[in-house]
C-alpha cells in the first residue's frame, strides 16, 4: 500500500506553522539554561579518577549527609502528601469565607526567599522561640536536629503538592464521588477506591517534586540544622562547605550525586505517569 | 416499590438574602412498577427533585408542615442515600474512569461490607449478567475512555441496577447522546424496564422522549407541578396553557369576536365565543390547507418555506393579520394534490383549536392562593 507521504516524495506537511522555528529556540533555551551549566559540572570531573571520584563521594561525613538529606526529605514529602492533598481536597471542595486568600497563601514558600524562610523557621522552634517554648515540656526539640530540618523542607515544598493535585481534583466531577454513594459506598470506601485512584499520579509526582526539590535545598535548612558534622548536616550544605575550601572538584563531584538521583527520579515519575494517564484516556494519550 | 413524596420544597441560599425557589411544596405519588417521565424547561426544579428522591440533596425542614419520602412502607426521609437502596444514572455517565467495565459495574457488590458481600465467583457471574443484559459482555475489560458515549451510559445503567434497586432514577440519562443512539437507548430501556419491573424516575426536558418511554408524564415549571398525567391523556387534554405550549409547536390566532366570528385584518374565523378579543391556540397537525375558503373559515396565507420532513410536509405560512408566521404539518398527499409552492397563496382551515385562560390571569390566581 502505498501513504499518501509517499506519492508525494516528502513527509506531510504540518498545518501548525513555525515547528522548526520554535523548537529551535526552545532547544538554544534549554541548551544554555540547562545544559551549559549541567556539562560544565560534568567537566569539572574530567580530572578525577574513578577511584578518587568515589573516594570523595563515599566520605564517611559526605554518606551521613546523604542519610540525613534522604531521610528528612523522605519525611517531609510524605508528610506533605498528606496534609498537600487535605489542602488541595479543602480548596477544591468547599466554599467558606477567605478562600482566595488561602489559595494564594499556597504559593508563599515558592514566592519567599528561603533564606528567610529558614530565619523565621529558627527564630520560631529555637529553645525560646514560640513553638520552641510550647514544644519544650515535651521533650521534642526541632531547632537543631533532622525534625527540623524536615520541617523547613516540608514548608518549601508544599506548593508542589497542592498545586499538582488541584487541578486533577477541580476536573473530577462531583458526581463521580456521588456514583460511590449511591452504590452504597461508605465515605472511606469512596475515597480509598474511587477519589484517591483518580487522584493518585499527580499526588505521586507532586510529592516526587517535593522530594526532589527537597533534596538540594539549602537557604531554608541551614538556619535550623545547627549544622553538626555526621548528624545534622545535609549534601547541599557538604557542597557548600566544599567550595569554601576552594575544593570545585569535590563540590562537583557531591553535586553530580545529588544531579543524578534527581535526574533519575524526575525520569522515573514521568514513565510511571506516563502509563497510567494512558489508561486513563483510553490509550491514546 | 411505590414512592411517595409529601410536602417537598426546596429553597436555595440563606433567609435574608437572595433566596431562591427551586421547588414550591408539593406532593407526588408513583406507582410501584411505573416509568414516571419528569419534564419541564431548566430551571422548572425537575433535578432537584430526582436529587432529593435519591438522598443527593435534602428538602427543606418546613415545621408546620412536615415533608416525608417513603419508598413502598419504607421512611426513608432521613435515610442517607448510600441506605436508600436506589440506582442512579447521571447525565455525563460519572463512571469511574480508572476502572475497568467489569469492575465498574461489580463496584456496588465488592462495596458492600464483608459479611452481606457474596463471593467472588457470585460477582463475576453476576456482572457477567448484567453485561450481557446491557450488551457489553465482550467490553469488559475496556476502560470507559475506550468506549463511546452509548455504551458508556449503558454501563453506568448496568452499574446502577447491580446491587437490584428499589428504585431507578435516571438525571437526563441520554441528554449527552445524539439523536440515533438516543432513540436506541430509548427503546431498550423501555423494554427493561418492562422485563425487570422496577419502578423509574427519569428526568427529561425532551418532550418526545417523555410522551414515548413514560407511563405517566410529571410537567414541571417554576418548581411546580403543572400536570401529572398518561401521554396520551396530556396531549389530547393539557391542563393549562403552559403544558400545550410546552409538548409541542403552537401557532396564535388573536382577534376581536363579534357575533359569533372571529376577525383579524381580513381573516374570518367563525367561532363559539363571547363577545371580545380572544386567543385562539392551534398545532401544526390541526391546520388544513386549500385553494378555497370555506363558510366557516377564511384564512389567507402565503406560503414561505417548505420542508417534508418523515411522514409529513412541515409549511411555513405567513400573512397580514399574522403576528409571527405559523407552522402546518400536512399530510404528502395534500401537498402533491395542492402542488404547493414556495410563494403560493392558500387558505388555511382549522380543524380544531385551543383556548386557555391568559397565562397572567393563572399566575395571579396562584399568586393569591399561597
Amino acid at each position: 500500500m502505498i501513504t499518501l507521504a509517499q506519492m508525494t516524495g516528502s513527509t506531510p506537511k504540518r498545518v501548525l506553522p513555525g515547528f522548526g522555528l520554535s523548537l529551535g529556540i526552545s532547544l538554544t533555551f534549554v541548551s544554555l539554561v540547562l545544559l551549559l551549566p549541567m556539562t560544565s559540572l560534568v567537566g569539572q570531573l574530567s580530572g578525577l579518577s574513578l577511584a578518587e571520584y568515589w573516594a570523595i563521594i563515599t566520605e564517611g561525613r559526605v554518606v551521613a549527609s546523604y542519610v540525613v538529606t534522604v531521610g528528612a526529605a523522605a519525611v517531609a514529602a510524605l508528610v506533605n502528601a498528606a496534609f498537600g492533598l487535605l489542602m488541595a481536597w479543602v480548596l477544591v471542595r468547599y466554599e467558606f469565607p477567605g478562600k482566595r486568600l488561602l489559595d494564594a497563601l499556597m504559593d508563599l514558600p515558592f514566592a519567599l526567599p528561603t533564606a528567610v524562610a529558614g530565619i523565621t523557621l529558627a527564630t520560631l522552634y529555637s529553645s525560646n522561640g514560640w513553638m520552641g517554648q510550647l514544644l519544650a515540656p515535651t521533650g521534642l526539640q526541632v531547632a537543631y536536629t533532622w525534625v527540623g530540618i524536615a520541617l523547613a523542607m516540608a514548608f518549601t515544598s508544599i506548593p508542589f503538592v497542592v498545586r499538582t493535585v488541584q487541578p486533577i481534583l477541580e476536573d473530577m466531577p462531583v458526581q463521580v464521588d456521588e456514583a460511590a454513594l449511591t452504590l452504597g459506598a461508605s465515605d472511606g470506601t469512596a475515597f480509598r477506591r474511587v477519589i484517591l485512584p483518580h487522584l493518585w499520579p499527580a499526588l505521586v509526582t507532586g510529592t516526587g517534586l517535593a522530594f526532589v526539590r527537597s533534596l538540594g535545598e539549602f537557604g531554608a535548612i541551614i538556619f535550623i540544622a545547627g549544622n553538626t558534622p555526621y548528624e545534622t548536616e545535609i549534601t547541599s550544605l557538604m557542597i557548600f562547605v566544599k567550595l569554601q575550601e576552594y575544593d570545585y572538584v569535590g563540590a562537583s563531584a557531591i553535586a553530580s550525586v545529588v544531579l543524578a538521583t534527581s535526574l533519575v527520579l524526575l525520569l522515573a515519575i514521568n514513565l510511571w505517569q506516563g502509563r497510567f494517564i494512558k489508561r486513563l484516556h483510553g490509550g491514546k494519550g | 416499590m411505590s414512592i411517595r413524596l409529601k410536602n417537598i420544597a426546596k429553597t436555595y441560599g440563606k433567609a435574608g438574602r437572595g433566596v431562591s425557589r427551586a421547588l414550591e411544596p408539593l406532593d407526588l405519588d408513583i406507582h410501584e412498577g411505573e416509568l414516571i417521565g419528569l419534564l419541564g424547561p431548566s430551571g422548572s426544579g425537575k433535578t432537584t427533585l430526582l436529587r432529593i428522591i435519591a438522598g443527593l440533596e435534602a428538602a427543606d425542614t418546613m415545621s408546620d408542615r412536615p415533608s416525608s419520602i417513603h419508598f413502598g412502607d419504607r421512611d426513608v426521609t432521613h435515610l442517607h442515600v448510600r441506605d436508600r437502596r436506589i440506582g442512579f444514572v447521571f447525565q455525563h455517565y460519572a463512571l469511574f474512569m480508572h476502572m475497568s467495565v467489569f469492575d465498574n459495574v461489580a463496584f456496588g457488590l465488592t462495596a458492600l461490607p464483608r459479611k452481606q458481600r457474596p463471593s467472588s465467583g457470585e460477582i463475576r457471574a453476576r456482572v457477567q449478567r448484567l453485561l450481557e443484559m446491557v450488551q457489553l459482555e465482550s467490553l469488559a475489560n475496556r476502560y470507559p475512555a475506550q468506549l463511546s458515549g452509548g455504551q458508556q451510559q449503558r454501563v453506568s445503567l448496568a452499574r446502577a441496577l447491580a446491587l437490584r434497586p428499589d428504585v431507578l432514577l435516571l438525571d437526563e440519562p441520554f441528554g449527552a447522546l445524539d439523536a440515533k443512539v438516543r432513540q436506541e437507548l430509548r427503546r431498550w430501556l423501555r423494554h427493561l424496564h418492562d422485563e425487570l419491573n422496577f419502578t423509574s424516575v427519569f428526568v427529561t426536558h425532551d418532550q418526545e422522549e417523555a410522551l414515548e418511554l413514560s407511563d405517566r408524564v410529571v410537567v414541571m415549571s417554576n418548581g411546580r407541578i403543572e400536570q401529572i398525567d398518561s401521554p396520551e391523556v396530556l396531549y389530547r387534554s393539557p391542563a393549562n396553557r403552559f403544558v400545550f405550549e410546552f409538548l409541542g409547536d403552537v401557532n396564535r390566532l388573536e382577534g376581536h369576536v363579534h357575533d359569533g366570528t372571529l376577525t383579524c385584518g381580513d381573516a374570518r374565523l367563525d367561532v363559539d365565543l363571547d363577545e371580545g378579543s380572544h386567543e385562539l391556540l392551534l398545532r401544526p397537525h390541526e391546520i388544513k390547507l386549500d385553494e378555497h375558503p370555506t363558510e366557516l373559515a377564511h384564512l389567507p396565507v402565503t406560503i414561505t418555506a417548505i420542508a417534508p420532513v418523515g411522514a409529513e410536509v412541515r409549511v411555513e405560512l405567513e400573512a397580514d393579520w399574522l403576528a409571527e408566521p405559523w407552522l402546518a404539518t400536512i399530510r404528502h398527499a395534500d401537498f402533491e394534490r395542492l402542488r404547493i409552492k414556495r410563494g403560493q397563496r392558500l387558505y388555511a382551515i382549522p380543524r380544531q383549536w385551543h383556548q386557555f385562560p391568559a397565562a397572567n390571569q393563572r399566575s395571579i390566581a396562584s399568586e393569591t392562593m399561597s
